[in-house]
């Protein structure tokens, strides 16, 4: 028995590949494994080809896998594209119509199954998804009353008919291919899960969670790949607690209208990509200047420009720390792990309320768009900080004086009232102002007033700024990473390990302001540093080098090519150091 | 209950004396007082350009925010808290040129946020450019020549993007002026009121006696019905955008407070933020 499997359905953009992607990760998510999605798509609606792989595991599992062990094809450049990734003994199941080929050189097993004939005689070719899981589950000789029930919750909503159709369509596949293949193979049988049912999600879901858990109550938002699942998942939850989300006219409006609905005190976020990032910069720095708590979230995709908008990169580093114009204090952070996408969300809403600045949330796409197993994750633990927010009754003010908003404090955050709030008016301007927001073009105040906005980046650091993942003094080499990357290289330090190599990995989390402190002492014990990251320039390994020093220990691991690394590649690179 | 007085406070407004936008400073601290606000209840949102100023110069929760976008940081401060008052205000080039895209779709949106436009035909801040409301052969410093782009007509405009509430005045028309600014604050949906506010400084073709003699004040027509869309849409190019008053108001079609879904009577900056335990397991057993 295995503890782990890779499986692929592919075809054209709009046959089917994520619904049958969803029903199989779903079934297999109530047996209790673990599961970690990747999805390979385009900007095309329909048509173009479109891929979801699915690793599954007894073991928690954070990376996408070197090889495939089962690939479901709709199509002859399903098996094309992908058949070079199988490995050796690896199985097609191929829709027997268009008489599939193993490409010349490629062992693995074929399975004709005549998939689109059996959903046509059962009704529509629409089901033909439905024989192609069907026939690929049985063949792990996993329950089928499992899968049923999948599907059942799939198809429910159009009625029992539709649901029996569809069972039907799984059971009719699954026969044919056992009857072919002399039952279920023996060699892909999985071991037991533990029958414990993880949460199963896309970085997006967990982020658009987390913002409810942290109070957040309205979303202005243009939709984006990779970002529109959050203002998708937030529109159908928000208004249960009396939130909502407003699809703007650009980001600008996204951006300005969050900012508008903080400043009024309600937790409101917008999210977007690397274009969209672009255009909010002006207004990144209105926040900043006014002291207004803002939550954005970037989901990186593939840049410049259009780029490559479905694809993996981790390039908009630079521009979320240097952009803006002018200098203002603002908060970077960039989460590791699914559960961090939620967690994140709480700790981003309170640093911005406490220190009163713009928070930017910088996933990239696998971590946003891939589904993934997720610990259990705890309300309790969630605190709802909201910084120097004054809610008692204020004292009547003087004659011609205002709130002092901008009040010079030792820690540089000021009190804060809400509108509405009586003995509270101040002014709040993009313009250099005094105390209480008047335009003030005095020297004195302009030196005063950037050293209190400043001076609140001092102090800010984020729970795990830095994570851990290993430090073993024998190491010599030290991976430094940051975002979806860190389940992929432990996976390697894993292998490495076998091969009695040890290898030390750190994850930078808080990007901006920089916690150099932190990373010192692990780039010094170090000999050689690797940063590994996702764009063409290092821009993680530049700040590293502009913040902590050790140039000549630091080695670039560079990929830019749109897909996420492979555990094999960081395995490979890191025994050529050794 | 507050007066006028209570919406002034001692900072002195850096316009150019007989600036238009004295009026409509005044106007909206009128107008507050008799609609029967008190200060903190009113938040006034502006864009940039000496028009923009203006929401510094009443009491009341302002916010002096960036250059076009007066109008989606209005909307969020009415979609945080529809309890209070929400008043953007700003210049014909932050609102027609920079901002043109917000204003349309501001329209669109139907928040309960009314909008004043200042608007004198050219850009008074950036010291005399042409505006999207300059005349066509207009000289200015931008447009030596003239301008050769045809002028926006911001009220055909609003009308064809679905408002609910259009009107027009004239800083030297203070009562017909304060008069629509109370209307505009109890219209429930978005109220757009463009008012020609000359700029002394810079606009020597459009001046307060230019405009007294070319505008034409909807009360010279008794059987006008501002509840008729086509009506207001004829009258609107008969007299080339010239008249004053209110030009049209729906008052039938529901703000967008009230049509989005969940959405409740109290300020959402009012509310409790609190997950319970329970509603955030039904939110995870979606994911299971
Ligand atoms: C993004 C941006 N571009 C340009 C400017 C410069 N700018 C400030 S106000 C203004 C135009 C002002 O004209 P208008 O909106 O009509 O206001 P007025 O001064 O006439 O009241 C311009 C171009 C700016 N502040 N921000
Ligand atoms: S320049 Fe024109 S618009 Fe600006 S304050 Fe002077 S008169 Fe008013
Ligand atoms: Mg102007």
């Amino acid at each position: 028995m295995i503890s782990q499997l890779s499986w692929k359905i592919g075809g054209q953009q709009g046959e089917g590949v994520e619904s049958t992607d969803r029903i199989f990760s779903t079934a297999l998510n109530r047996l209790g494994y673990y599961l970690y999605g990747y999805r390979h798509f385009s900007s095309r609606i329909k048509g173009g080809h479109t891929n979801n792989k699915i690793r599954i595991s007894t073991n928690p599992i954070r990376a996408i896998s070197d090889d495939l062990d089962i690939l479901v094809a709709f199509d002859q450049e399903t098996i094309d594209l992908n058949a070079g990734e199988l490995r050796p003994g690896g199985v097609v199941v191929a829709d027997a119509k268009f008489s599939p080929v193993i490409p010349e050189g490629i062992q693995a097993r074929l399975f004709a199954v005549p998939i689109t004939a059996i959903a046509e005689e059962l009704g529509t070719s629409l089901m033909k998804n439905m024989v192609a899981s069907g026939a690929s589950w049985a063949l792990l000789g996993l329950p089928l009353e499992v899968f049923n029930k999948a599907v059942e919750e799939e198809f429910g909503r159009k009625g029992p008919a539709i649901v029996e159709k569809n069972v039907e369509a799984v059971k009719r596949g699954a026969e044919f291919v056992l009857e072919q293949a002399g039952g279920p193979l023996e060699e892909f049988k999985l071991e037991p899960a533990d029958g414990t049912q993880k949460l199963f999600m896309i970085g997006n879901e967990a982020m658009g969670l987390g913002a409810i858990a942290a109070g957040c109550r309205l979303m202005s938002a243009y939709p984006i790949t990779p970002a529109s699942e959050i203002m998708e998942y937030l529109i159908k939850k928000l208004p249960k607690f009396g939130g909502t989300v407003v699809q703007t006219e650009d980001e600008i409006a996204a951006v300005t209208m969050a900012i508008g609905a903080n400043y009024a005190g309600v937790r409101t976020m917008t999210a977007s990509a690397g274009p969209g990032l672009s255009l909010m910069m002006e207004a990144i720095g209105l926040s900043g200047m006014t002291e207004t708590p803002l939550v954005i979230v970037d989901t990186q995709r593939g840049g410049p420009s259009t780029g490559l908008p479905t694809k993996q990169e981790q390039s908009d580093i630079n521009a979320l720390i240097y952009g803006t114009h002018g200098e203002i204090p603002k908060v970077v952070v960039a989460p590791s792990t699914i559960e961090e996408c939620f967690y994140d969300m709480v700790e981003g809403f309170n640093v911005a309320e406490e220190y009163q600045v713009p928070v930017i949330i910088a996933t990239d796409l696998q971590l946003s768009l891939g589904k993934q197993s997720c610990e259990p994750l705890d309300i309790e633990s969630v605190r709802i900080n909201r910084g120097k927010l004054v809610t008692e009754e204020l004292p009547q003010l003087e004659e011609h004086r205002m709130f002092k908003r901008y009040e010079f404090t030792e820690d540089g955050v000021s009190p804060r009232v809400l509108p509405g709030m009586k003995n509270g008016i101040h002014h709040v301007t993009g313009v250099e102002h005094d105390q209480e927001g008047r335009p003030s073009e005095s020297s004195i105040n302009r030196q005063k007033m950037m050293d209190k906005r400043m001076q609140k980046m001092d102090s800010i650091r984020v729970k795990d700024a830095v994570k851990v993942n290993a430090v073993d003094p024998s190491a010599e080499v030290l991976i430094v990473a940051m975002g979806s990357t860190g389940g992929t290289i432990e996976e390697a330090r894993a292998r490495l390990s076998k091969d009695g190599i040890a290898i030390n990995h750190i994850t930078v989390r808080q990007m901006h302001p920089f916690p150099s402190e932190l990373i010192e002492p692990h780039l010094k014990a170090a000999k050689t540093v690797v940063v590994l990251e996702n764009n063409a320039t290092g821009q993680l390994a530049n700040l590293i080098k502009q913040n902590v020093g050790y140039h000549d220990k630091i080695r670039n691991f560079l990929k830019y090519d749109g897909t996420p690394f492979l555990p094999s590649e960081v395995y490979k690179a890191c025994k050529e150091l050794n | 209950m507050a007066t006028f007085k209570e919406f002034r406070n001692n900072i002195k407004p850096n316009w150019c004396p007989g600036c238009g936008d004295f009026s409509v400073q005044a106007a909206i601290q009128r107008a507050a007082a008799n609609v029967g606000l008190e200060p903190e209840q009113l938040a006034v949102i502006s864009g940039i350009g000496c028009s923009g100023r203006i929401s510094g110069y009443i009491n009341a929760y302002g916010l002096h925010g960036i250059h076009g976008r007066a109008l989606p940081i209005a909307q969020g401060v009415k979609l945080a808290n529809r309890e209070l008052t929400v008043i953007a205000s700003g210049g014909d080039g932050d609102g027609f040129a920079i901002g043109m895209g917000h204003t349309v779709h501001a329209i669109r949106r139907n928040l309960d946020v009314t909008y004043i436009v200042m608007d004198n035909q050219i850009y008074g801040l950036t010291k005399g450019q042409t505006s999207p409301r300059s005349a066509e052969g207009f000289k200015t410093k931008s447009t030596p020549e003239g301008s050769i782009e045809s002028t926006l007509s911001p009220l055909e405009i609003a009308l064809s993007a679905g408002a609910t509430f259009v009107a027009q005045s004239f800083s030297s028309d203070l009562k017909q002026l304060t008069a629509l600014i109370e209307e505009g604050i109890k219209h429930k949906g978005f109220s757009l009121i463009n008012v020609f506010s000359p700029c002394v400084t810079f606009n020597k073709v459009n001046t307060y006696d230019w405009f007294k003699e070319n505008i034409v004040n909807l009360e010279q027509f008794p059987e006008y019905d501002p509840s008729n869309r086509v009506a207001a849409m004829n009258k609107i190019m008969e007299t080339h955008g010239m008249l004053t008053g209110l030009i049209y108001q729906d008052k039938v079609r529901k703000s967008y407070e009230d049509l989005a879904v969940g959405f409740k009577e109290q300020g959402l900056a009012n509310q409790k933020l609190d997950l319970s335990r329970e509603d955030f397991d039904k939110l995870l057993a979606e994911f299971k």
